[in-house]
């Protein structure tokens, strides 16, 4: 047990334990702060694996844009309050037994594929730098880069559009 | 150094607890956080894969899944919110209006 082993070990907890939590807890805003602990360690992971660009945008674009629109939106519609509906008697136990199933499949592919496994290798020494990152997404993956600014519009446009009250109605 | 296994186990349990998570849950709320749980599992297992195979193409993609997602949020969470407005619930057994 070397100390990244540990690291990688106490991290996983942290991660599945917050998971978890986004799942079973009563209140939204719980669950939403769960999966922010959740994405933080998976951005440690990143950081980890030699990806530190992609840590800091999972930070600032996950856990500080996209989950600061969750809050707000739970906050603004304060769905906490209305009663709960009737549950499903069989929803739950059903979900957990396609549960079990899909993770039994993925952990047998894994253990039956040897190809992916194996220890990881040493990188050299600018992988994953911000500049590495940049120059490729600026060289070889301008067109998609561009499309995605066109993507966002779309959304932003389309966000608006279905927010926004008439007025007079 | 940690093996990729391991990376990739921790993926699957991840993304086994979004797919549990749209399965029994019934605010949709909920069930959108599943959906970026799972996004955000598949995520890791790129960026390890990344690492494995010493090519940058992994980490761009997650860049752009990141996107992509943003943009579904604002979409859905503005339809959710417009949804809200005409019912006056949120609860996913309640939109059921295009039921025969």
């Amino acid at each position: 047990m070397n100390a990244e082993l540990v690291t990688f070990f106490v991290l996983a907890i942290i991660a599945i334990a917050a998971a978890l939590g986004m799942l079973f807890s009563r209140s939204a805003v719980y669950s939403a702060l769960f999966l922010v602990l959740n994405l933080g360690t998976v951005a440690v992971f990143y950081i980890i694996l030699n990806a530190p660009f992609i840590a800091m945008a999972q930070i600032s674009v996950y856990a500080g844009a996209i989950m600061v629109l969750f809050l707000f939106v739970i906050m603004l519609l304060g769905t906490e309050l209305l009663p709960p509906s009737k549950a499903l008697p069989w929803q739950r136990p059903l979900a957990i037994f396609l549960a079990v199933i899909l993770l039994g499949e993925s952990i047998y592919l894994l253990f039956i594929r040897k190809a992916a496994t194996g220890d990881i290798p040493q990188p050299v020494q600018t992988f994953g730098t911000p500049q590495a990152v940049g120059q490729a997404l600026f060289t070889s993956y301008l067109l998609p880069f561009e499309i995605t600014s066109v993507l966002l519009l779309i959304a932003m446009v389309g966000a608006i559009v279905l927010a926004v009250r008439e007025k007079g109605k | 150094m940690v093996p990729v296994t391991d990376y990739v186990a921790l993926s699957a349990i991840l993304f086994t607890i979004g797919a549990l998570g749209v399965l029994i849950r019934r605010n949709p709320l909920i069930i959108f956080m599943s959906i970026e749980l799972m996004l955000n599992a598949a995520n890791l297992a790129f960026v390890a894969f990344t690492r494995v195979y010493n090519v940058l193409a992994g980490q761009i993609f997650v860049f752009f899944v990141m996107t992509v997602a943003a943009a579904e949020v604002a979409v859905g969470l503005a339809l959710i919110v417009t949804i809200f407005r005409t019912k006056h619930s949120i609860d996913i057994d309640e939109m059921n209006n295009l039921k025969g």
